[in-house]
């Protein structure tokens, strides 16, 4: 085809969409490529929704986005085979009328992020794959897709993708993923009432829960699960790392299966009707694993770029936020009639720098190896901190101070002194 | 030639749900889709337009979200797009529902004649296969049902040629245009649309036709009003409780099992053993 865009956005993800809006909203000429039936449909998220990211592209969002609830509370669980310690924080001022943080179901979240990124005025053309970057003299200056007559030319692409980004391996943009850096995920909807869902998490209205899982169901592989409320539904996820997943030879799905069954969990999902299943990767490799973010004609943003804070499970948020960039940048060069070359598309990485997506992935930049090094983060520490509670709340006649004994003694019997020292000081390393 | 598909969007049957708490059909979040027959008759259209060269429309009536469908019809390569849609439609049964697409198609054919009007076999949210036949009868057109090719064409000798599905077998028929053929799944499967269609497809107006659009004086022949069709009772028929015999694998040989259950339907059906020239008991 002789047509040509300002700019060709790839997947219609979080990503994708917002660089779409954003490039459509100021007026350019843009073409949206989803290989999906329609957007959305092959995505997979827990889900959580952070408001700041999305508000700084459509600011009045909560007056039609579909979203389930806005979170109230956040619970932190840390379980044994049969228990669970954990911390909560709820809060009323959480339901201002603003609220920082809301469940979605990606199907139709993602549906009408498009339909507003085609009344912005891109094309957006589903059903469509990718499958290769055209490129002339090391420039990038267009897409190869599955159609007929398929190559379609553009000032520049933007990837995004997703994680795993074949486009940009093929490329050369990347190289293969190392199962070290990426997690799969599983997670399931159970239908419940609203009443029902509203009685066991002590909400009322729209407010919803969320629980961040570790401990014991992980199989002492480096990973979490997690427990969020929709409005009718609840969505129940467990993920560990690939490699560990390789090593142990677990199927996720089994520690699904553990998970739904461990008697913390098991009375907050009673009576529900297991809806749908998915499974998807998570980059996980954080700051250090970040590939070249743009070239001469090109971006990547959003998961395909490795863009996910595994620390707060926080990935859609910085994949809306690097896609806004991108097309920022791109606004940017094209209001001042410049090409897209490599030397002026580094004002997106330099932005990105800036904000809190890289600020947040450096200082986490140490946890991957950490985590990675030390696999009793995930199985000693859970065990004991159950032990040690159980411990101290049994009244059996014997005086709180010699159980405090038993319980330092098994710390230290589990770990050393040093041991925990160096425990304390790797984590405040990874996480300062 | 010109060429009018009548296609129909309606809910993925496959993937219907039922909300696990209330028990009720859940229509949100349910796909629509083109009704699977008429992708066969889209295709139909789009391989004569290839060979003889001609205008494909396709019109569907239904509410205003149906032009998705008519959008997809265009990015396989049909030519123009007329969505009937109006309050006054709601309701229609199957014969509503033919006069409103026999008056648009009429109207079509004011600004270039209709050779040929094509439909799939039957609707799968419907089944009643009433609408094409309707239409056909309204039109004056040639009906051809249950077509499974479309075997020649001769746009200027106005002849059409198909082999059309009966009870004892394939019938050739030949008979003049204008006509109409419902045409049956199992031909060839619709195309991958290519990018400059899909392009299209998204950027092309759909003509919207109301009521007196679509040149209907009469709003006591569609919608509600026009639809003489009661729908009595729904239910699901009761399934059958007469007992199952099980004749045992235990006794040994497949021939052993096989004339046990020969004698067992010997002596329930002794016409089915005259028949079968089995031994009566
Ligand atoms: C189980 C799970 C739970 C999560 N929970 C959270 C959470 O609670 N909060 C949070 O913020 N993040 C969460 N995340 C992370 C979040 O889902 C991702 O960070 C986010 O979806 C990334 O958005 P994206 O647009 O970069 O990629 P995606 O959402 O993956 O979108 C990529 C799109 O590109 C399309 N595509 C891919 N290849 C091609 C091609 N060749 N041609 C055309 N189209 C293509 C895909 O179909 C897809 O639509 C979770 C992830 C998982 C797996």
């Amino acid at each position: 085809m002789t047509e040509k865009f300002d700019a060709i956005v790839v997947g219609a993800g979080p990503a994708g969409n917002a660089a779409a809006y954003t490039l459509a909203s100021a007026g350019l000429k843009v073409l949206q490529l989803e290989r999906g039936e329609t957007p959305g449909t092959k995505n997979v998220q827990g889900a959580i929704l952070y408001s700041d990211a999305l508000e700084r592209i459509i600011p009045d969002f909560r007056n039609e986005a579909p979203l389930e609830r806005h979170i109230i509370e956040q619970r932190m669980w840390v379980l044994d085979d049969d228990s669970a310690i954990g911390t909560s924080y709820r809060s009323e001022a959480f339901s201002s009328d603003r609220p920082n943080r809301y469940t979605i179901l990606r199907a139709p979240f993602d549906r009408w992020f498009s339909e507003k990124v085609r009344a912005a005025g891109a094309l957006v053309i589903c059903e469509t794959t990718v499958t290769e970057l055209l490129q002339e003299g090391g420039r990038v200056v267009g897409v190869r897709t599955d159609r007929e007559e398929g190559d379609i030319y553009a000032d520049v692409v933007i990837l995004a993708d997703g994680v795993n980004s074949l486009l940009a391996r093929k490329a050369g943009f990347h190289g293969e993923l190392d199962p070290r850096n990426v997690a799969l995920a599983v997670k399931e909807i159970h239908f419940l009432p609203e009443e029902t869902l509203q009685g066991r998490f002590n909400i009322k209205g729209s407010e919803g829960v969320v629980i961040e899982i570790a401990g014991a169901v992980t199989h002492g592989m480096v990973g979490t699960a997690f427990l969020y409320t929709n409005r009718e539904s609840i969505t129940l996820g467990i993920g560990c790392l690939l490699s560990d997943f390789k090593k142990t030879r677990v199927p996720p799905y089994a520690l699904l299966e553990e998970l739904k069954q461990h008697p913390a969990i098991a009375p907050l999902i009673e009576g529900g009707e297991m809806k749908e299943y998915a499974a998807h990767l998570i980059p996980e490799g954080g700051y250090k694993a970040i590939p070249k973010l743009y070239g001469e004609g090109w971006m990547i943003v959003g998961d395909s770029a490795g863009l996910v804070n595994a620390a707060h499970r926080e990935g859609s948020n910085l994949a809306m936020t690097s896609g806004r960039i991108a097309a920022e940048t791109v606004i940017a060069l094209h209001g001042k009639g410049l090409p897209c070359s490599q030397e002026n598309l580094a004002v997106y990485r330099a932005a990105l720098d800036e904000s809190f997506v890289m600020k947040d992935l450096k200082k986490y930049r140490e946890l991957p190896e950490v985590l990675h090094g030390n696999p009793h983060f995930f199985s000693v520490y859970p065990k004991l901190f159950n032990r040690a509670a159980h411990t101290m709340l049994t009244v059996d006649g014997e005086d709180k101070h010699s159980k405090e004994k038993t319980v330092r003694r098994s710390f230290v019997e589990q770990r050393s002194l040093l041991g925990l020292m160096g425990d304390a000081y790797r984590m405040w390393r990874a996480t300062r | 030639m010109h060429i009018v598909v009548c296609i129909k969007q309606v809910p993925d049957s496959a993937q219907i749900r039922v909300h696990p708490v209330t028990n009720t059909i859940m229509r949100q979040g349910v796909p629509a889709i083109i009704n699977p027959f008429d992708l066969f008759a889209i295709e139909e259209a789009l391989q004569l337009k290839d060979r003889y060269g001609a205008r494909v429309t396709v019109l569907t009536m239904g509410p205003p979200q149906a032009e998705v469908a008519l959008r997809k019809a265009v990015a396989y390569g049909a030519d123009e797009m007329v969505l009937l849609t109006d309050r006054a439609f709601a309701g229609a049964d199957t014969l509503a529902t033919s006069y409103a697409l026999a008056q648009a198609i009429r109207k079509l054919g004011e600004e270039e004649p209709v050779d040929l009007v094509l439909t799939g076999k039957q609707t799968i949210d419907g089944d009643t296969a009433q609408v094409g036949p309707g239409i056909a009868r309204r039109l004056d057109l040639q009906l051809l049902t249950y077509v499974s090719a479309i075997t020649d064409l001769d746009p200027g000798g106005k002849t059409i040629e198909v082999q059309r599905r009966s009870e004892g077998g394939v019938q050739v028929i030949r008979t003049r245009l204008p006509a109409l053929v419902t045409v049956l799944e199992g031909g060839s499967t619709i195309r991958f649309a290519t990018m400059p269609n899909m392009f299209r497809a998204e950027r092309q107006p759909v003509q919207q036709w109301n009521r007196e659009q679509a040149g209907i004086d009469d709003v006591g022949k569609i919608g509600l009003k026009g639809s003489p069709t009661v729908v009595s009772k729904i239910f699901t028929p009761r399934a059958g409780n007469r007992r199952a015999k099980m004749i045992g694998a235990e006794m040994g040989s497949a021939g052993e099992v096989a004339s046990a259950v020969l004698d067992l339907l010997g002596s329930e059906h002794p016409r089915f053993a005259r028949e079968l020239g089995l031994a009566a008991p």
